[in-house]
């Protein structure tokens, strides 16, 4: 039986589709209203991430497993190019507008690399990393949904112990800055595109049209990000202040650590999630996936993966692994690969190296824990 | 089952999130910073990933 915009019991799709674009037109005019304008702002940021990274399937731990796997480098050449563009246009502003913008600059040090290098891991794992975890969950993904709680729990707990490990030693910041960063840090993005294309398989020496638009819509979303905020994009920072809400309200007692007991951390934890940039960016990359998935024809009618028990086991340890070595890291694949680089710090650098190592070992410790389903 | 499901629980659980969180403190929109960071003259004071305790 159809009657109008009805069929067969669901809404037909233009009505459906029109609904969704609705509902998160009025999400970001509700919160600009009610929270600030800014704060609605970094919804609707979050939200192109999210249109950017599931509408043209682009992310980054899938894009490193091609390149290892099968020596495809067109998403991270599509990466190269996005850092790129975002450094040509924040380094100098950071430079001008010190105090008003700041970069993800970070030391470089021993809890640093092996929380990269773990990251790498449990990215390839889960096959998502920081936004490729809130994309999967948000996109109906039954994995990334599994890993995206204990990602927030292991993110709280790593910065709960974070300034035990910056203990155990560091060197002090190393930032490229101003137009001389620029250069720098071009012509390093330029060794490694060159290598990749070196590295890469002949028949794979291309980059598709959608990796160009998505590395063009990121960057995009990215410096504004920076402009509004005032700091860069990043991801892990808001999932664990997530977790530290939720701890403070079941009763537990933050002071035990450095961090959380921090002036700053005390005051966060207190105030809104509504105003806490990365919170926001992070509830928009996830209704971003869920709109595109709703969006798109069968995008949420797939059945879910027959996966072994071993493989939700390994969800979970992978996804508070995630939390846990991002927060040592500085960062994950967004505030330390993307931003660090991007904002002149060494840290993003050496933290790319590390991961990608984690990655190789990764991609090989799937298929034994079953993550890709039952054989 | 399909992604439909577990599309919608990560929805419920992300409403379920923000409104727990306004029950317990409610945002004051009149003591929202200006719009755009750049320009504003106001330090940087955000949560990051990189940023260790002062």
């Amino acid at each position: 039986m159809t009657s109008e915009g009805v069929s067969d019991g669901r809404l037909h799709p233009h009505f459906r589709r029109g609904g969704l674009v609705l509902a998160g037109v009025l999400l970001v005019l509700a919160v600009a209203v009610l929270v600030g304008i800014r704060y609605g702002l970094m919804l609707a940021i979050g939200l192109g991430f999210g249109l950017a990274l599931e509408g043209l399937r682009f992310g980054f731990a899938g894009p490193w497993r091609a390149m290892i796997l099968w020596r495809d480098p067109a998403g991270i050449l599509a990466h190269l190019l996005a850092i790129g563009i975002v450094t040509v246009g924040a380094l100098p502003l950071i430079a001008a507008r010190g105090g008003e913008l700041v970069g993800a600059q970070a030391p470089v040090g021993w809890a640093m690399v092996a929380g990269a290098f773990v990251f790498g891991v449990a990215m390839q794992v889960v096959l998502g990393c920081g936004s490729g975890t809130l994309v999967n969950a948000g996109s109906g993904n039954p994995v990334g949904l599994v890993a995206l709680p204990f990602f927030a729990m292991g993110s709280f707990a790593g910065a709960w112990h974070l300034i035990w490990w910056t203990d155990l030693g560091a060197l002090p910041g190393i930032n490229f800055a101003g137009w001389t960063g620029v250069a720098i840090t071009l012509i390093m993005l330029g060794g490694v595109a060159t290598l990749v294309w070196q590295l890469a398989a002949p028949e794979h020496r291309s980059i598709p049209r959608r990796y160009v638009v998505a590395a063009l819509a990121i960057a995009a979303l990215a410096l504004a990000n920076l402009l509004i905020a005032g700091q860069p994009w990043g991801v892990v920072y808001g999932l664990g202040l997530w977790a530290a809400k939720g701890a403070t309200v079941i009763g537990a007692d933050l002071s035990g650590s450095a961090f959380w007991s921090a002036p700053e951390s005390v005051e966060r934890v207190r105030a809104s999630l509504l105003v806490d940039y990365t919170s926001l960016t992070n509830i928009g990359i996830m209704l971003g996936a869920f709109l595109v998935a709703s969006w798109r024809k069968g995008g949420l009618s797939q059945e879910l993966p027959d996966l072994p028990s071993r493989a939700w086991i390994a969800t979970i340890i992978a996804g508070f692994l995630l939390g846990y070595s991002s927060r040592l890291a500085f960062g994950c694949n967004v505030g330390a690969f993307f931003s660090g680089i991007s904002t002149g710090s060494l840290h993003g650098w050496v933290w790319f190296a590390a991961a990608f190592a984690g990655s190789v070992l990764g991609v090989r410790l799937r298929p034994v824990l079953g993550m890709e389903g039952r054989s | 089952m399909t992604r439909r499901a577990t599309a919608a629980a990560a929805l419920a659980l992300l409403t379920g999130l923000v409104v727990a969180d306004l029950f317990v403190t409610r945002p004051n929109p009149y003591q929202a910073p200006p719009i755009f960071a750049i320009g504003s003259g106001a330090v940087s004071s955000g949560g990051f990933c990189g940023a260790l305790p002062d």
